[in-house]
């Protein structure tokens, strides 16, 4: 178990290295920052000192040892645009997009497993086949359009919940929450669905095909020879087993929810950092891009690893 | 009083291409400390009937007709929760594969204590000390450990105990067992049966014994019910029955087992229901080049194989541990031999055959083959010709052929791969195959899952043959079907023996059946070759404790009835 962990943490480590290499490759490959940050009227003095001050006239090794020991202390260069520490800039506008995906997750993941559940238990049922006709549209519509439609419903025609922005938040010293107030979580609701959706139905279809699977086993059969209750067979026995392939996908998901916020928090401006991502891509501000690039990888590296422990602490078979 | 009463059960499965009857107007009672054996081929309806009993029919089928009553209270036609009430109190059920009859992510502990539970009411602790008595009851070691393990740490053996265990958990009056040994070693296999037998006397339960198996029948059961195609063709005592059959499926069943005391010229084939398939010996050995071998020198001698399969890998390889699945085994195979590998699960029969014929690469020993190393892959035109010269058929004809694949490209294959043949010649070659085999020319436009498990084994055996090879592997040939179809196989198999002049390495778990085949056999024991002897030595006078076990264990089939036999 120990060598398991310790083997995957340092598989870990290697993606970062990767992934931090690819970051960094950015700042030599994608266009030349010094252009886009003097203006027009530059002399070539202005071009060197800055070029000296941003240490791009050192060796690319050196370049790229320095640039992983400053991401290491959490100094992500600087903002070529706004001129102020990327860090800063991003743990402003981390606490809105964490926020709002953990909210989606939670809506994915809550209904998705028990909406998959109540398919596969009452497959042949009405209200069964309703859910799986309305999920199929719920993914086929693109993100933004469900985004809309809702805003006009709850916002423009009922007026129940905002259609923009994060509501009042409260300052816990670096960490702005919406958790807090009323406003907040009202903010919450829309953009949280909106960008969960697509995942709380792909989940729910996993859900529901992985479980038909399993109430198909032997074991499941031998269970209801035994003279099982139902509820029993299906949530003390079929539901477990039906996790283990769900947990993977369901991971990888939970990754892309915050890596893909970007539409979501375009539609409702909301203030993450997904907003930022698309500012910086505009203006080539690489350090930006490349600390957004390593932010997400930092995460899917861990929700992978959460998944594999997760996987041990659900089948014995991997234990031993 | 009669513990079960099955009064003309009649099981439908509506469909929309009519009404598919899978049992019809089939009787049989269970008397208290019975043992009825119901037996019958694939899809002759006898697990339907233990699934109709326990009220578990898979949708849509239903029971259309007749009563099943236990202790004489109506159960057919209950309903879900009364039936819940009865399953696993009163009736309890065995499923075949103790593999997949055991919920892998549950300690067996929970799983027993689970149903104790539910059935009695009883606390923690009370439950636990009754899993704890199951378990040691059922001949478990150790109880009170194995409780807080999970079923992927048990052996097959074990978990079938475990299953057993799990059926006893209410004291139930019948157990109806599901195929309960056809996953099993002979020697677990014997185990579990001598256990089910000391229920069904000690307890006074009354068994259904569901098995397509006549030696378990002959050796187990106390009366026995033959089923075909869903009705039942004849019932009454095991040795009446096995003895001195009636009915005519009966008589050519019977003759269709393979006897594990004398050796038979052929298999008598079960002629019954028109069931009998050509198979064109005589259109194939015609059009077949041999190749002359000097009869006195070996044709394929194997030197010193030796085989590891790593456990558990570590990050260090000195940390890494080894199973030793074929353990410096060395034997020689003469032109035209049947030469018969025997042992349980795990003695790495096997692994032998794979690594003959390079499916796995060797650790240590040569493979010699008309005079010629082959086990050198950087050799690679002695190993072309060694793989066009060598030909394998699997044990389960479902996963051996491609499911994507259609026959044509399957029995292609190797001729293509070869480069023998191509264009209209080839396609030529393989309907002439399919015609030989007895599957017909239009066979080859179509996909496995049209077949049936026989035809299935002649494709493979079709695709064996397509590259005129001098050596067969049989692992397991016949070990996945039904007595007439193995009867079928394997006169075909010493159809191919006799007329080609072929040489195989016959791979089984089965004695009778190796004892038929044979012309000389080699024990193997966890990757060792323990004894080697012609068959008919072998089985009259074994060397080894080992082999004298096996032997002991095999069924011995003495009341059968041996009308019909070509002696």
């Amino acid at each position: 178990m120990f060598s398991f962990l310790i083997r995957r943490v340092l598989q870990a480590g290697l993606v970062l290295l990767i992934v931090g290499f690819v970051a960094f490759s950015m700042f030599n490959f994608v266009g030349d920052p010094i252009d886009n940050m003097l203006g027009t009227e530059r002399t070539q003095a202005d071009i060197d000192r800055l070029r000296t001050q941003l240490g791009l006239d050192q060796p690319f090794v050196v370049q790229y040892w320095k640039f992983l020991a400053n991401a290491v202390e959490g100094n992500l260069g600087v903002s070529y645009r706004q001129g102020r520490p990327v860090a800063e800039i991003i743990a402003e506008r981390a606490p809105a997009t964490l926020e709002l995906a953990t909210v989606s997750a939670l809506f994915a993941v809550g209904v998705g497993v028990l909406l998959g559940i109540y398919t596969a238990i009452r497959r042949d049922g009405l209200v069964s086949h309703i859910i799986m006709s309305v999920s199929l549209i719920g993914v086929s519509l693109p993100t933004f359009l469900i985004g809309i439609l809702l805003i006009y419903l709850f916002s423009v025609e009922l007026d129940w919940l905002p259609s923009f922005g994060r509501g009042e938040v409260t300052d816990l010293g670096g960490w702005t929450t919406g958790f807090l107030t009323t406003s907040g979580l009202k903010a919450l609701i829309l953009p949280g669905i909106t960008l969960g959706l697509f995942q709380m139905t792909l989940i729910m279809r996993l859900v529901r095909s992985e479980m038909l699977e399993v109430l198909r086993q032997d074991y499941i059969r031998f269970a209801r020879a035994r003279g099982l209750s139902e509820k029993a067979i299906n949530f003390r026995h079929a539901l477990k087993n039906t996790l283990v392939p769900v947990i993977t996908v369901t991971g990888l998901q939970l990754g892309s929810i915050i890596a893909f916020a970007i539409i979501t928090e375009t539609v409702f401006q909301w203030p993450g950092v997904g907003l930022l991502f698309i500012n910086a891509v505009q203006f080539v501000d690489i350090p930006v891009m490349a600390a957004y690039l390593m932010l997400i990888s930092v995460m899917f590296v861990a929700i992978n690893l959460i998944v594999d422990i997760l996987y041990v602490a659900i089948d014995p078979r991997l234990r031993s | 009083m009669t513990l079960l009463d099955i009064q003309n059960l009649t099981v439908e499965y509506p469909s929309r291409h009519g009404v598919f009857k899978a049992v019809s107007g089939a009787s049989l009672t269970v008397e208290p400390g019975e043992i009825h054996g119901l037996v019958g081929e694939s899809g002759a309806g006898k697990s339907t009937i233990g699934a109709a009993i326990m009220g578990l029919l898979e949708r849509p089928g239903h029971i259309a007709g007749g009563t099943i009553a236990f202790k004489s209270d109506l159960i057919s036609g209950l309903d879900a929760v009364a039936m819940q009430d009865l399953r696993g109190k009163k009736i309890s059920m065995i499923f075949q594969d103790p593999l997949t009859s055991l919920n892998p992510l549950l300690t067996v502990g929970e799983q027993l204590m689970e149903t104790i539970s539910l059935h009695l009411g009883l606390s923690q602790n009370a439950a636990q000390q009754r899993a704890t008595a199951l378990l040691e009851r059922v001949g478990i070691p150790d109880p009170a450990l194995r409780l807080r393990q999970y079923p992927h740490q048990y052996s097959g053996g074990m978990r079938q105990r475990v299953v057993i265990a799990l059926a006893l958990c209410s004291e139930p009056d019948v157990i109806i067992a599901d195929e309960p040994t056809t996953a099993l070693d002979v020697a677990v296999q014997a185990q579990i049966l001598d256990l089910i037998k000391d229920l069904a006397r000690e307890r006074q339960v009354g068994v259904i014994l569901v098995t397509h198996d006549m030696g378990v029948i002959a050796d187990t059961t106390d009366r026995v019910t033959v089923m075909y195609r869903g009705e039942v063709v004849e019932s009454g005592t095991t040795a009446q029955v096995m003895g001195a059959p009636n009915h005519a499926y009966t008589k050519s069943l019977i003759a269709a087992v393979p006897r594990p005391q004398v050796k038979l010229k052929r298999f008598s084939q079960i002629s019954y229901g028109g069931r009998e398939t050509r198979f064109a010996i005589e259109d194939i050995a015609r059009n077949w080049t041999r190749v002359e071998t000097q009869a006195d020198t070996p044709l394929l001698s194997v030197r010193n194989l030796e085989k590891r399969f790593p456990i558990a890998k570590s990050i260090f390889p000195g940390h890494s541990t080894y199973l030793t699945a074929v353990d410096d085994v060395s034997f020689d195979i003469m032109p035209g031999e049947v030469f018969g590998v025997v042992g349980e699960s795990g003695s790495g029969k096997s692994t032998v055959a794979r690594l003959i014929s390079g499916l796995y690469p060797l650790d240590k020993g040569t493979v010699e083959f008309a005079g010629q190393i082959v086990s050198d892959p950087r050799d690679k035109a002695a190993v072309m010709q060694f793989r066009r010269d060598i030909q394998m058929i699997f044990q389960d004809p479902y996963s051996s052929l491609n499911p994507r694949m259609r026959v044509l490209d399957i029995i292609a294959e190797p001729i293509r791969h070869h480069k023998i043949l191509s264009g209209s010649a080839l396609t030529k070659r393989v309907h002439e195959l399919l015609e030989q085999v007895g599957l017909g020319a239009a066979a080859a436009a179509k996909f496995p899952h049209e077949f049936s498990g026989g035809q299935r084994q002649r494709i493979s055996i079709a695709r064996a043959l397509a590259t005129q090879p001098r050596f067969l592997i049989c692992d397991e040939p016949t070990s996945a079907l039904d007595v007439s179809i193995q009867a079928q196989i394997l006169n075909i198999l010493k159809d191919l023996q006799d007329h080609l002049g072929l040489t195989m390495l016959f791979i089984s778990h089965d004695l009778p059946v190796v004892r038929q085949m044979c012309d000389r056999v080699a024990v193997m024991q966890k990757g060792r070759l323990l004894e080697l002897q012609d068959t008919e030595t072998l089985f009259a006078a074994p060397q080894t404790d080992y082999t004298k076990e096996l032997l002991t264990l095999m069924p011995h089939l003495e009341g059968l009835s041996d009308e019909g036999l070509d002696i």
